[in-house]
C-alpha cells in the first residue's frame, strides 16, 4: 500500500570534524523511504549511526551532505509533523504527567481549552487515565514511557520516531508496551501515519516492523533491507518468524569483504592499528564454556545462545568477535563454532588456560605482540603507555587508542603476558611487589 | 541528619555545597548548641579583658610597601593558610569521628557544628586575639596563633560536617567486611573510614579555601582597642597601602595574590583531587579521571616514592602495634548505658547553666534593651542588603550561567575562571571601590553594599553553569523536538532544571555576604572612613573600640539572624528544590 511517501532520505552523509582536521565519518550513502502506514526498523549495533540518522530526521542535527525531504520539503530544524520518543523517557521531573504531555501544545500556543482536551485524550489513549496529576518519579518505568508516548502523540505528528523506546524497560513491561502500541497502531487509533523505530533487538524489529534496514558500522551504512510480510499479530514461535530472525543474524555476522587471501578481522583497522573492544576475560571464558557444553557441544546457533544467555546482540557480538580474533572460534552463517584450541581451552585447568590464552594473545593480537617485543628488547623491561598511545594515534582517535590499549591490558593481565601499572602509566615484565 | 555533600570529580561540573544542612526543624539540641557556643565566646571575651593592658608594647618590624618584599609576605600568608588547613584537618578527624561514633556526644556535637558554621568568622578574631596574645605575652607568636585560628574557623566546620557525613554512610558491606576480619578500630579508621571520607573531605577543603583567603588577609592587620597588630603578609601590606593611599601597591598585592592562589591550586589541590580519585567507592566507568601534572611528577619521582614507602610502612606499623579486636565480642554496652546517660545529662545541664550565666552576665549587665533593639534594627538593614544583593546577582548571573552551561565549550572555559574568582579574596579589591566612593563622594549605604557580594556572587554563577550543563541531552532534544522556545522554555525547562543548583549557590553566597558585611560595611581610605548603616559596621566598630560586650551582642545577633534565616528560608527552599526539581 505505497500511498504517500512521508519521508525520503537521499545519499545522506554525516561526518564530525576531528581535532586533527580530519573527519570522522559516522553515516554514509544513506537512502531511506518511509511510506504511509509503515513501520520501518533501523537495526544495528551501537555505533552504527542509526541514532544519528534519527536525529537528522528529527531536525536536531544537520547532514553533512545529501537531502532529507519530509512531505516534499527539505528538513530545516525540528519539523512540526515529526515527534520523538526517547530511550531514557526524558520526562521533566518537575512537571506532572498532564503538564509533561501538554508542553508541546503550549509551545504551539493553542487555546487553554484545546490543550486540556487534547492532552487528556492522549493520556486516555495511551492508558494513563488516573495518573494525570502524578509526577514522573512516582511512576514505574513502563508508565513513564507511556507518558513519553502520550507527549509525542499529543502534537498529532505524521511521523513518530522511536529511539530504542523499550530498551530501558524490563522484559515483561517492554512486551506489554509493544503489544499495546501495535494494537493501537493496527486499529488506526493513533494520529500517526508512519513510524521509524531504532533498535538493536532483532526480535523486536521482526515483531514490529514492515521493513528492516540492517546497519553496518565504520562508517554507518545500510547493509541490507529486509521486508517482513508476516501478518500482525506476529508470533515469536512461528517458524517463519524464527527463520527471519536467523536470517538477520546471518546478515549481521557476515564477514566484511576484504582483499582475497587476507584474513579480515571484524574490527576496523589492520595490524596494531585494529580498534579492539573492551571485553573481559570472564566473558570470553564464559562464552567458550557455554558453547563447549551441551546442548551446543562446540557449535551454537546465535539466536539460540543469545536467548539462552539472555544477551542482546550488543553484548554478545563483541565477545564472539573477540573469540574469533583470538582464533578460539569462528563466526559464520549465524553460528558460533569453537576451534580445536577453543575446545582445548574449555577442557583445560586454570594454569593451562592461561598458557593457551597467552599463546593466542601474542600470536593473533598484533598490538599485544608488539608491546611484549618492546618490553623484551629493552634493558629495563619497561615502557611508558604514552609510547604506544602515540603509535596507535596514527591509526585511530585518542579515545579509541586509549580504549584499545585498555582492552589489551585486560587480556595480557589475565594471560600474565606483561604487567601494567596504571598509576605510573608504565608497562613492564615485572610482577607486582 | 545533615545533607550529604556531593562527591565529584574536579574536572566535572558539579555543585559547590559548603553549607550543610541539618535535617528536621530546630531541636532542643540546636538551642543547646547555641548556648554552649556563645557561652564559650562570652567566657573568652570576659577572661581576656583583664589581660588586655600589658600588651601595648607589642611591636613588629615595620612593613614596607616595596613590591620586592611581596614574595616573602606572600609566603608568610600562605604558611598561615597551610597551618590553618592542617589544624582544620586534625579537628575534622577527631571531632567528626567523636560525633559519629558516640551517639550521645553526636546529639550535641552536630548541632554545635551547625551553629558554628553560621557564626560570622571575622567576629571571632576580635574576641580571640587578646586571648591568644595573652598566651604568649609580648610576642608575635600569639598574633600568629590568632590569625591561624581565624583561618581554622573559616575552614573547619564544613570539613568536619563532610567527614561526619562520610563516617555515617560507610557502606554496610564494607563495615561488615572490616568486622569479619576483626580489624582493630585504629586500623578500621585508617584503612576504611578515612579513605572512604577522603574524596568528600578534599572537596570541602577546596571550598574552605576561599573563605580562608578572605580571612587570612583580614586577620593580618587588626586593631583591637589601642593595640595594633601587624603580621607581615599580603593582608597587612594592603592595610598599609590603604593607610598610605597607595593604589600602585594595592595593584601589586592583587597580582601577588592571583599568583599565590594559582600556585596553591596547581601544587596542592589539583594533585590532591587527582590522587583522591582512587578512594572513590562508586565506580562510574566513563567518568573522566582528574589529572594533575604535579601529581604525575610526584608519582614519577623516586625520592618522593621512597618517602611515601617509608610513610606507608609507618602506617602499617601503627596498625600492627594496636591490638585487634577479640574474636568474640561481648555486648558490654547495655548495662552501663543508664549511668552514662545520667552523667552525660548532668554535664549538659551544667554546660547550659554556665552558658546562660555567662551570656547573661555579659549582656544584661552591660547592654540596655534599647541597644539590643538598635542592634536588631541594624541586623534587619544588613539582611535587606544581603537579600537585595542576592536578588540582583541572581538576575544577572542566572541567565548568563544558563547560557554558558548550555554550551559545553563556553562552560569549559568559564567554569574554572568562576571558581578561581570565588577563591580570590575579594577584600583585596575593596580599597579600589572605597577610593571611588571617597573621590566621588558617593552614598556609602548604597555603594559599599556591592562589596559584600563581590566575592560570593561567583558561587551563584558556577552553580548555575553546573546545573545547566547537567541537563541531559535527550531532554534538550525533547524541547527542540516539541519546539519549546522563549519564555516557555525558561519557565518550564531552564529555570526548574537549575533551581537546585541555584539554591545551593545562593545559600553559599548569602552566608558569605553576611560574613563579608563585617569588613565591607566599614571601610577606609587613608584617614577617611566610609560607613554603611548595618550590623557589620556595628561589629567592626565594636572591634576597633575593643568593646567586648558590644562584640558579643553583635556577633550573637548576627549568628541568630543567619541561623534563623537558614532554618526558615534557605533550608525549606533547599529541600523543596531537591525534592521537586532534582534531575536524576
Amino acid at each position: 500500500m505505497n500511498t504517500t511517501t512521508l519521508l525520503q532520505c537521499t545519499d545522506v552523509r554525516k561526518a564530525f570534524p576531528k581535532p586533527d582536521g580530519a573527519e570522522l565519518l559516522v553515516l554514509d550513502g544513506m537512502n531511506l523511504d518511509l511510506h504511509e502506514g509503515q513501520i520501518v526498523g533501523l537495526l544495528g549495533r551501537s555505533g552504527s549511526g542509526k541514532s544519528t540518522l534519527l536525529r537528522l530526521i528529527a531536525g536536531l542535527a544537520e547532514p553533512t551532505a545529501g537531502e532529507i525531504m519530509y512531505l516534499g520539503h527539505p528538513i530545516e530544524g525540528p519539523a512540526a509533523g515529526i515527534a520523538m520518543v526517547f530511550q531514557s523517557f526524558a520526562l521533566f521531573p518537575w512537571l506532572t504527567v498532564f503538564e509533561n504531555v501538554a508542553l508541546g501544545l503550549e509551545a504551539q500556543r493553542l487555546p487553554r481549552a484545546d490543550i486540556r482536551k487534547r492532552s487528556l485524550a492522549a493520556i486516555d489513549l495511551i492508558g494513563l487515565d488516573g495518573f494525570e496529576s502524578a509526577y514522573p518519579r512516582e511512576l514505574s518505568g513502563g508508565m513513564r514511557q507511556r507518558v513519553g508516548f502520550a507527549r509525542a502523540l499529543v502534537v498529532h505528528p505524521n511521523i513518530l520516531l522511536m529511539d530504542e523506546p523499550f530498551s530501558a524497560l524490563d522484559v515483561l513491561t517492554a512486551e506489554n508496551l509493544r503489544t499495546d502500541f501495535l494494537d493501537l497502531w493496527s486499529e488506526g487509533r493513533m494520529p500517526i501515519k508512519g513510524v521509524i523505530l531504532v533498535t538493536h533487538n532483532i526480535e523486536e524489529a521482526v515483531l514490529m516492523c514492515d521493513r528492516i534496514l540492517v546497519f553496518g558500522s565504520n562508517p554507518g551504512r545500510i547493509l541490507s533491507e529486509i521486508k517482513v510480510s508476516l501478518r500482525q499479530p506476529r508470533n515469536r514461535l512461528d517458524p517463519s518468524f524464527r527463520e527471519l530472525v536467523e536470517r538477520i543474524y546471518v546478515e549481521m555476522t557476515a564477514r566484511p569483504k576484504g582483499a582475497t587471501g587476507v584474513r579480515q578481522e571484524r574490527f576496523p583497522g589492520l595490524g596494531i592499528g585494529s580498534i579492539l573492544p573492551q571485553v573481559s576475560t570472564n566473558l570470553l571464558q564464559g562464552l567458550i564454556e557455554a558453547v563447549a557444553a551441551a546442548p551446543f557441544n562446540g557449535k551454537a546457533d546465535l539466536p539460540e545462545i543469545a536467548s539462552d544467555l539472555q544477551m542482546e546482540i550488543d553484548e554478545l557480538f563483541p565477545v564472539a568477535e573477540t573469540l574469533q580474533l583470538l582464533r578460539f572460534a569462528e563466526l559464520e552463517g549465524g553460528d558460533l563454532k569453537l576451534s580445536e584450541e577453543g575446545m582445548a581451552f574449555a577442557q583445560a585447568d586454570v594454569d593451562e588456560r592461561k598458557r593457551i590464552f597467552m599463546r593466542h594473545l601474542l600470536t593473533y593480537v598484533p598490538l599485544a605482540a608488539h608491546i611484549r617485543r618492546v618490553l623484551d628488547e629493552r634493558a629495563s623491561h619497561s615502557a611508558r603507555k604514552s609510547r604506544f598511545i602515540d603509535e596507535l594515534e596514527d591509526f585511530m582517535s585518542e579515545e579509541e587508542a586509549d580504549k584499545t590499549l585498555r582492552a589489551v591490558v585486560r587480556w595480557s593481565r589475565y594471560a600474565e603476558a606483561f604487567a601494567y601499572d596504571d598509576e605510573n602509566a608504565m608497562f613492564s615484565l615485572e610482577n607486582p611487589t | 541528619m545533615p545533607v550529604a555533600i556531593e562527591q565529584g570529580h574536579y574536572g566535572r561540573m558539579k555543585r559547590f555545597e559548603p553549607y550543610v544542612f541539618l535535617r528536621g526543624l530546630a531541636t532542643r539540641w540546636d538551642v543547646l548548641a547555641f548556648i554552649v557556643v556563645f557561652g564559650l565566646i562570652a567566657f573568652m571575651a570576659e577572661t581576656s579583658r583583664g589581660l588586655f593592658a600589658p600588651l601595648s608594647q607589642l611591636t613588629t618590624t615595620p612593613l614596607s610597601l616595596d613590591p620586592r618584599h611581596l614574595p616573602e609576605y606572600a609566603a608568610r600568608t600562605t604558611f598561615r593558610m597551610l597551618a590553618g588547613l592542617v589544624l582544620s584537618l586534625v579537628f575534622t578527624l577527631t571531632y567528626a569521628t567523636w560525633a559519629a561514633k558516640s551517639e550521645r556526644a553526636g546529639k550535641l556535637l552536630v548541632p554545635i557544628l551547625d551553629i558554628l558554621q553560621s557564626v560570622p568568622i571575622y567576629g571571632f578574631l576580635s574576641v580571640t586575639v587578646v586571648f591568644f596574645l595573652s598566651l604568649t605575652p609580648g610576642r608575635v607568636l600569639g598574633a600568629e596563633f590568632d590569625s591561624i585560628f581565624v583561618i581554622f574557623t573559616s575552614q573547619a566546620w564544613n570539613m568536619a560536617f563532610s567527614f561526619y557525613q562520610s563516617l555515617r554512610t560507610v557502606p554496610t558491606e564494607l563495615i561488615e567486611a572490616a568486622e569479619s576480619f576483626r580489624l582493630s578500630p585504629w586500623m578500621r579508621f585508617w584503612q576504611l573510614e578515612v579513605p572512604f571520607g577522603l574524596p568528600a573531605l578534599i572537596w570541602n577543603m577546596m571550598l574552605s579555601m576561599s573563605g580562608g583567603w578572605f580571612f587570612v588577609v583580614a586577620s593580618e592587620s587588626i586593631s583591637v582597642g589601642h593595640t595594633d597588630i601587624v603580621l607581615p603578609g599580603v593582608g597587612s601590606y594592603i592595610a598599609l597601602a590603604i593607610a598610605q593611599k597607595n593604589l600602585g601597591a594595592i595593584g601589586w598585592a592583587i597580582l601577588t595574590m592571583l599568583i599565590v592562589i594559582l600556585l596553591y591550586d596547581q601544587l596542592l589541590f589539583r594533585p590532591l583531587v587527582a590522587w583522591v580519585d582512587r578512594f572513590r567507592v562508586e565506580q562510574e566507568p566513563g567518568a573522566r579521571v582528574p589529572a594533575s601534572w604535579a601529581l604525575t611528577m610526584m608519582r614519577r619521582s623516586s625520592l618522593i616514592h621512597a618517602a611515601t614507602v617509608a610513610f606507608h610502612s609507618a602506617v602499617l606499623w601503627t596498625s600492627r602495634a594496636v591490638k585487634r579486636t577479640d574474636a568474640v565480642e561481648a555486648p558490654s554496652v547495655v548495662h552501663t548505658k543508664r549511668s552514662f546517660d545520667l552523667l552525660w545529662v548532668s554535664v549538659l545541664v551544667i554546660a547550659v547553666v554556665l552558658g546562660l550565666w555567662r551570656i547573661g552576665a555579659v549582656l544584661i549587665a552591660n547592654t540596655s534593651v534599647k541597644e539590643a533593639g538598635q542592634v536588631a534594627g541594624l541586623a534587619v538593614l544588613t539582611m535587606l542588603r544581603v537579600f537585595i544583593l542576592i536578588a540582583l546577582a541572581s538576575l544577572i548571573w542566572v541567565p548568563i550561567g544558563v547560557w554558558i552551561g548550555m554550551r559545553p565549550r563556553a562552560a569549559q572555559i568559564a567554569q574554572p575562571i568562576a571558581q578561581f574568582l570565588a577563591a580570590f579574596p575579594a577584600n583585596l579589591l575593596f580599597p579600589i571601590a572605597v577610593y571611588g566612593i571617597v573621590t566621588w563622594k558617593l552614598n556609602a549605604d548604597i555603594f559599599l553594599s556591592p562589596l559584600m557580594i563581590l566575592g560570593t556572587q561567583w558561587y551563584i554563577l558556577f552553580n548555575v553553569i553546573a546545573g545547566a550543563s547537567a541537563i541531559p541531552t535527550e531532554m534538550r532534544y525533547v524541547t527542540a523536538n516539541l519546539r519549546v522556545t522563549g519564555w516557555l522554555w525558561w519557565r518550564k525547562v531552564a529555570l526548574p532544571a537549575v533551581l537546585p543548583f541555584y539554591v545551593t549557590g545562593a545559600i553559599t553566597a548569602s552566608g558569605g555576604s553576611w560574613n563579608a558585611a563585617v569588613i565591607a560595611e566599614l571601610a577606609s581610605w587613608g584617614k577617611t572612613q566610609v560607613q554603611a548603616r548595618g550590623l557589620g559596621a556595628y561589629i567592626a566598630e565594636a572591634t576597633a573600640a575593643g568593646d567586648f560586650h558590644r562584640i558579643v551582642l553583635g556577633i550573637g545577633t548576627m549568628s541568630l539572624f543567619v541561623v534563623v534565616i537558614n532554618r526558615l528560608f534557605w533550608r525549606p527552599l533547599y529541600y523543596y528544590a531537591e525534592r521537586k526539581y532534582r534531575l536524576t
